[in-house]
């Protein structure tokens, strides 16, 4: 009972950052109907630069401001640079561009961090909390955890329903010819929709780096297929799906983990993503019934 | 490729490239030689001039592989296995509009196939063994390909990545039979009597494991690239462009698209499988490392830069694939590098690369001299009339 308790606990905590990382998949869907699946990468530099400022010194809040502040810098050039020529095209560039960056930027990492695993010291203590005689998987970083995932997804709902900038963003999002007529400058919308989803990204990635404890620079390979399958779990287009996905994997693969065996955790999301575009390809919570998976 | 990344022919190349519709699939729609007009010495019949390409080519690998020495040799099984499994790959996304970043995971099925039977005490010949291999992998493409059939673009583009992540897996859970993180090592098949004799009359050298291995390489690589040549050309391959370009046209034709499709993973997996298998020949080790994800962007690094859909791409991309790291790997080693760091330039400069060609040359090499050709061509006929 108390390893399906901690199991669980485990799973909501794991799915809080796949949902995080999901989100940010959907944001850059919504908006330019591409899948980024350069995130992982992204997020992983923008750690391992916030990770050598905390270890040469630096708090970590220091190389948490630094880490975001590196992701939204990174992700407006990546869309202005690279994405723009794209955006709109066969999908098939839009995909291996996006692979071409995953590659290139892992790469950089291990090229300028080098390419072994480093470790990474947690803001709070990752020690359980105690009932009675037995330890939870719960600890006061994880409470930290929870509460950042929490409070970017207020702040993105936020952002999207009550303030002009997100009003546009929607529009653009929503239809570009509409929204150009209106007055709304789409191109920029993009660039800050881009931004806005690398930093999530980022801060999933710092978030993670401290649950694992160990960084490499290919720690986020896994990740960006959780969410992915987290995404499409929730349909790629809806963020409150996109939560839920990353709740719901994060549970299961959590069981999978403890009961079955860490090494098919991948497969085991694979049978998800799998079932989901066979079975629902629109995902859990598909509106519109035209889109084909 | 150093002229593409100059502001001015990029712009050209941007404008060149806008008014083909697929144009990053260009080099697919490749009409033969006499189809285009143009006048050939080859001979006009597609299978005798596929036979006389593949007897020239032969030749040409028994020269290469006789005037150079053992470390070039292993070298070029690597190009082979690299260029098999490109060559699938370039058939399936090329030909038929799929991407897969799974082909990584697919060749090591064929590879631990390969790993497994070689072990047994009394190994089976190696051709039954490379066709269990194909066979095997073959099998797993098809449950894969009956998933993909039904996804597209971004949506394949994840679910073959899953596949690539989580299948090394498997080695991983049943550590028993498949090694776990150490893997397996490969014991090199015995070389026949007659390959000795032969090799012996040719060039006087005695052969070791190493020229064997590289002979069955390079025969796997000539064998593949004839089968899949012709099919390329022939009614399947038409078919397989038709349901990449005009889904409704194809299946108002009568065509099935999604048995068509399933078919063409069916066919790249089989490739992929025969790669694998080549690779545990050539590198003596099938281990879960060897089959990350990042041997599956490299593998569409090479298909990208060669143009998609041309095998002949694919076999320079693969060429790419191999040489360009050891140059790189020098260079950074000069930079005060570690080897391990300055492995990692080679995956920069692929990732530059897939971004570079699909911004400005999306056609590739091979795509982009054919378009070139074709619209020199076209200009020369309007002038003249």
């Amino acid at each position: 009972m108390r390893e399906f308790i901690n199991l669980t606990l485990g799973g909501v905590i794991t799915g809080a950052v796949y949902a995080a990382f999901a989100l940010a998949l959907v944001l850059i869907w919504r908006s330019t109907r591409i899948v980024n699946f350069a995130q992982g990468a992204m997020a992983a530099i923008t750690t391992f630069i916030a990770l050598s400022l905390i270890e040469s010194g630096q708090s970590y809040w220091v190389g948490l401001a630094v880490a975001l502040l590196a992701g939204l810098v990174l992700g407006a050039v990546v869309e202005r640079l690279v994405i723009r020529p794209v955006e709109g095209g066969p999908e098939l560039n839009a995909v291996i561009v996006t692979l071409g960056l995953f590659i290139a930027i892992q790469a950089l990492i291990s090229v300028l961090f080098g390419v072994n695993q480093r470790a990474f010291v947690a803001p709070f203590s990752t020690i359980g909390f105690r009932v009675g005689d037995s330890s939870l998987a719960l600890s006061p970083n994880t409470l930290f955890t929870l509460g950042a995932v929490l409070l970017v997804m207020v702040g993105l709902t936020a952002l999207f329903r009550y303030t002009r900038v997100g009003l546009a963003m929607r529009a653009s999002a929503f239809g570009q010819e509409v929204a150009r007529l209106l007055g709304v400058r789409v191109g920029r919308m993009l660039t800050l929709g881009w931004a806005l989803a690398a930093v999530v990204g980022s801060l999933a990635g710092m978030l993670i780096a401290a649950e694992v404890t160990f960084v490499t620079p290919t720690y986020m390979d896994a990740l960006i297929v959780f969410g992915f399958v987290a995404a499409v779990l929730g349909g790629l287009d809806s963020p409150v799906g996109a939560v839920v996905g990353g709740l719901l994997l994060g549970l299961l693969l959590s069981y999978v983990r403890g009961y079955v065996g860490d090494e098919l955790v991948g497969l085991a999301a694979l049978a998800v993503l799998v079932v989901v575009l066979l079975v629902r390809p629109g995902g859990l919570f598909s509106t519109t019934q035209t889109r084909r998976a | 490729m150093s002229d593409l990344q100059t502001p001015a022919s990029s712009a050209a190349a941007g404008a060149a490239t806008s008014d083909a519709p697929v144009s990053a699939t260009a080099a697919a729609n490749a009409s033969s030689a006499q189809a285009t007009g143009g006048r050939t010495l080859l001979p006009r019949n597609t299978l005798l001039r596929h036979l006389l390409v593949l007897v020239l080519c032969a030749v040409g690998a028994v020269v290469l592989l006789e005037s150079t020495d053992l470390g070039f040799n292993a070298q070029i099984g690597y190009v082979a296995f690299y260029a098999i499994a490109a060559g699938g790959l370039t058939l399936l996304t090329g030909l038929n509009g799929q991407i897969s970043l799974g082909h990584g995971a697919l060749m090591a099925v064929g590879g631990y196939t390969t790993a497994l039977l070689l072990d047994a005490e009394e190994p089976l010949p190696l051709v039954v063994i490379f066709l269990a291999a194909v066979a095997l992998t073959a099998l797993v493409g098809a449950v894969v390909g009956v998933a993909a059939a039904r996804l597209h673009g971004p949506y394949l583009a994840g679910a073959t990545l899953a596949l690539a992540v989580g299948l090394p897996g498997l080695a991983l859970y049943f550590k028993e039979t498949l090694g776990g993180e150490q893997g397996l090592t490969v014991s090199t098949p015995d070389r026949p009597e007659w390959f000795t004799e032969t090799i012996r009359t040719l060039s006087g050298g005695s052969p070791s494991g190493v020229k064997w291995i590289a002979y069955i390489s390079v025969a796997c690589l000539l064998v593949t690239y004839f089968l899949l040549a012709n099919l390329m050309r022939s009614r399947v391959g038409r078919t397989w462009r038709a349901v990449r370009d005009q889904e409704v046209a194809a299946e108002l034709a009568g065509i099935d698209l999604g048995a068509w499709r399933v078919t063409a993973f069916v066919v790249s997996a089989a490739a992929a499988g025969l790669a694998g298998a080549v690779l545990a020949l050539v590198v003596r080790l099938t281990a879960p490392t060897a089959f990350t994800i990042v041997l599956s962007l490299s593998l569409l690094t090479a298909i990208v830069i060669g143009g998609l859909g041309s095998l002949f791409g694919a076999l320079v991309g693969s060429v790419l694939l191999v040489f360009l790291p050891r140059l790189l790997r020098d260079a950074g080693e000069s930079l005060d590098m570690d080897a391990a760091q300055a492995a990692e330039i080679s995956y920069v400069v692929y990732g530059v690369i897939l971004v570079v060609v699909m911004l400005f040359a999306p056609a590739g090499l091979v795509g982009s001299v054919r378009l070139a050709l074709l619209r020199s061509r076209a200009r020369r006929s309007a002038a003249r009339g």
